[in-house]
């Protein structure tokens, strides 16, 4: 048998030294463990600091004794190889097991063991645990604002339409697929927004949504009998016309009756709140911001002086200041700006703001994409005898905008995160709400439960987004 | 020139003409109605509102321009104190998410994508109105280490009473002087002749034997001033002496150096990473130590790749410590775009200083960046 050196542990007398670090490690373990779940100290016999100490002490010891390189062992080399590679390691891994062990039951009883979601008022939270039963009651306020609670059918159906007609992409045969850029681009947006200006939104002017949605399900319909070479002309036109001739001409007299009944009650921007006023606000943001940053990088790159300027001088003045300005200067500044009769809705002021504020970021983010390009692809462009735009459009756009998934999700990412600042203006999405369900006689004292569920909320959706543009960058990720 | 090249340019100029025209005569025409006369005369006039929290003495009867400067003051201070925190949060964690150590390289990323996944403002509001409420009355408040109270109504620490402050600043001033100075002489001895000198061990001395010199020789005399707590009303407690930190100053400091400490541990990543393995290899090859790699090879490199998004992290705290006018921590928004604008009522004015004051800040900083992405870039022959 060879001399035991506990100073540098080998291959000699492997076994004495993992079953003694093994079981000097699980006893650290286990210490905390019981100190933590149960609340016994059973080292408590020795003086203060080295009771406290001591399952630190105890796995260091274990951790260096287990260090043994090439033991043969696949589970030990691959601790040894990741959290157990020198003492410095070893001690900031056990700093952190133990920390996450301490943490669990304090934790684990305020989110679940001692928290209360019966009942539906607040007399229900005794316990020391958190009170779902706060989210519970207002979780329909959490969602849609001081939108009336009989017509929040309308948001529901409205997103549930949009995600579905979100999601044609996927279904596209390859017939389609040509098509499938100009409907997100065009088609999409128009039809997002005419539910919710129309459905959310209700009012007589509802009568024109329907009339738009006869008008284009007519010019669907009539749509398989034209040959192909007019199919575009004919979408452009016909739908246009029929809705006018619709409006106007077939049902005027009816809707002068109509208009005085309401179809659908109207709800002003004002009471729409909640998380599906995140939605709202930051989907039309993400419509509008690109394309006036697409605008922007191109003017910012452009060999015309006088655009060139303007360009330059609209991104470093939209860069340059924090968001919370613009919307000071669109609540307070900008109804100053507009003739005394005009008066241009909070929501629309809103997402105009947030829209070109966001747009400079993304011309930021697009210009590198540009910039990245080498010389000859804009010169092999050029000696095909193609114009600026279709230069841009057939080959230096599609590669650049490839180039910059990761930096325009990014700016996206930023832009869902904005959205509760629209509280300046006195919209209240979910974060305003939580703010306002506070302060609420009733429900005092659970902000906490509101910022965590929140919290969680924003998690979910931020991290999918960043998930999902990473995915993105992979699929169109190409060898240069 | 043909008239390809100018009609879309003067159409361009024209939309913005008329749009900024619009909105002038439309502005002319509202201030008229509503009996204003557009000027920045109100600066000089007496504000006549208090400011819970500020650097310079203020209160009411001072001028308007007084209260901007407040406003600045506070912004300047919660921004300093964010910069560096994040800074030290963010090396630090951006440094564990290269350990090959697995529990902290996930720890670290678990925080990363963690507190930069939740909005900013959503942080403001869980330190302020949730986790900073739960802290105990002052008459309740165990203190740390015998002379920090954190207390439900802010952080109360010592402070220093100085007797001749000045020629202690003034040591201090001298010494970053000479360490200026001696670095210029290091670098061109080590280029002259390829002796390094150990510059950092002399400015640190410098700067602890210069101050030291100012106690005994220059007559500066400190003594330190311990809060003490003092009973208002019957069950109205609060400390006295010391530095009164408020709850508003720590949330807000505290979420924005959280927040931009993950922006900063990728920046900080990306930059240690962006050191190809090659470099060090060479570097060891011809017999450089350990620490002379990561001094002399490693960190020259990633420096310049970690300086510039980290300076725009730094603008991006400073402009998003505007968010204070959530949780009423009187920044330049607060004081300036929210109560003096509500006394004055002059929009135009007060709106546009304030976005002028955020505009030279950035651009300011974006000049000095673009000059010094110039100065350290890689120069190709």
């Amino acid at each position: 048998m060879n001399k035991l050196n506990f100073l540098q542990p080998n291959k000699n007398n492997f076994y004495t030294y993992l079953y003694t670090g093994v079981i000097l490690v699980a006893l650290s373990i286990f210490i905390v463990f019981l100190n933590s779940f149960f609340n016994k100290d059973i080292v408590s016999f020795l003086p203060g600091p080295i009771s406290f100490f001591l399952p630190l002490i105890l796995g260091f010891t274990g951790l260096h004794l287990i260090r043994i390189d090439y033991s043969g062992l696949r589970f030990l080399d691959s601790i040894n190889k990741n959290i157990n590679t020198n003492n410095f390691n070893a001690f900031l891994s056990l700093l952190i097991v133990f920390v996450v062990i301490k943490s669990l039951p304090p934790l684990l009883s305020w989110f679940i063991i001692d928290a209360n979601i019966a009942g539906d008022s607040k007399d229900v939270c005794t316990g020391s645990g958190a009170c779902w039963t706060y989210i519970k009651i207002w979780f329909n306020r959490f969602m849609y604002g001081m939108y009336p609670n009989p017509e929040q059918w309308r948001i529901n159906l409205s997103f549930i339409a949009l995600a579905f007609l979100g999601c044609v992409g996927f279904f596209a045969t390859e017939k389609f697929k040509k098509y499938l850029t100009l409907y997100y681009v065009v088609v999409y947006p128009i039809i997002a927004f005419f539910f919710i200006f129309f459905f959310i939104s209700g009012g007589p002017i509802f009568f024109d949504f329907s009339y738009g949605i006869i008008a284009a399900v007519i010019s669907i319909i009539l749509g398989f009998f034209i040959p192909s070479k007019f199919k575009m002309y004919y979408f452009i036109i016909v739908p246009i016309t029929l809705y006018i001739l619709l409006k106007y001409v077939f049902f005027y007299e009816e809707l002068i009756e109509l208009g005085k009944l309401e179809a659908l009650e109207w709800v002003e921007t004002g009471a729409w709140g909640g998380l599906s006023l995140t939605f709202i606000v930051s989907f039309f943001c993400l419509i509008f911001c690109f394309p006036i940053g697409l605008f922007l990088s191109l003017g910012r790159r452009s060999d015309f002086p006088i655009i060139k300027y303007i360009s330059i001088g609209m991104i470093e003045f939209w860069r340059g200041v924090p968001l919370i300005t613009v919307l000071f200067m669109s609540s307070v500044m900008f109804p100053m700006f507009l003739p005394e009769d005009m008066f241009i809705d909070k929501l629309v002021r809103v997402i105009i703001a947030i829209s070109l504020f966001e747009a400079a970021y993304v011309a930021e983010v697009i210009r590198g994409g540009l910039q990245a390009l080498p010389r000859g692809q804009y010169d092999a462009a050029k000696s095909l005898g193609m114009g600026y735009w279709k230069m841009h459009i057939l080959v230096i756009l599609p590669q650049a905008l490839k180039l910059v998934i990761p930096g325009i999700a990014n700016t996206f990412l930023a832009l869902v995160k904005d959205t509760p600042l629209i509280f300046v203006v006195g919209l209240l999405e979910i974060v305003g709400m939580l703010n306002l369900a506070k302060t609420n006689p009733e429900w005092l004292g659970f902000a906490m439960e509101g910022y965590v569920f929140a919290s969680v909320l924003f998690f979910i959706i931020c991290y999918a987004m960043s998930k999902y543009s990473y995915n993105l960058e992979q699929k169109y990720k190409t060898e240069r | 020139m043909n008239i390809k090249k100018i009609l879309p340019q003067l159409l361009t100029l024209l939309v913005v003409i008329l749009v900024f025209g619009f909105f002038s005569y439309n502005a002319q025409i509202n201030m008229e109605n509503r009996g204003i006369t557009f000027g920045y005369g109100f600066l000089s006039q007496e504000s006549s509102f208090d400011v819970q929290f500020s650097l310079i003495d203020y209160d009411g009867s001072h001028s308007y321009f007084r209260a901007y400067l407040v406003g600045l003051l506070n912004t300047i201070l919660v921004s300093v104190i964010g910069i560096i925190f994040a800074t030290i949060i963010g090396v630090v964690v951006g440094i564990a998410r290269l350990s090959n150590n697995y529990l902290i390289n996930r720890t670290a990323s678990v925080y990363v994508e963690f507190f930069r996944n939740i909005p900013l403002l959503l942080q403001i509001f869980f330190w302020y109105f949730a986790a900073l409420r739960a802290l105990p009355l002052p008459q309740d408040t165990e203190p740390m280490f015998g002379v920090f109270f954190l207390t439900i109504k802010g952080f109360f620490v010592p402070a220093f009473v100085w007797n001749n402050l000045d020629v202690f600043i003034y040591s201090i001033i001298a010494a970053i002087i000479s360490i200026i100075f001696i670095r210029i002489y290091a670098k061109k001895k080590q280029e002259n002749e390829g002796i390094q000198t150990p510059v950092l061990s002399i400015s640190i001395g410098l700067l602890l034997i210069l101050p030291i010199l100012s106690f005994l020789f220059g007559g500066v005399d400190a003594s330190v001033e311990i809060p003490v707590i003092k009973q208002l009303s019957q069950s109205g407690f609060t400390f006295e002496g010391g530095i009164k930190l408020p709850p508003e100053l720590i949330s807000l400091a505290l979420a924005l150096s959280l927040y931009t400490a993950t922006f900063i541990a990728e920046c900080v990543r990306a930059g240690v990473q962006g050191v190809s393995k090659g470099q060090k290899e060479a570097a060891a090859s011809i017999g450089l130590t350990p620490n002379q790699v990561l001094k002399l090879v490693v960190m020259p490199q990633a420096l310049r790749i970690i300086i510039p998004p980290t300076t725009n992290q730094y603008l991006n705290l400073t402009k998003n410590s505007s968010l204070a006018a959530a949780i009423a921590y009187p920044d330049l928004v607060l004081v300036f775009a929210g109560t003096a604008l509500m006394q004055t009522g002059r929009a135009i004015e007060i709106v546009s200083i304030t976005m002028l004051t955020y505009l030279s800040l950035s651009i300011s900083i974006s000049i000095f960046m673009n000059w010094y992405n110039k100065k350290i870039a890689i120069k190709e022959k």
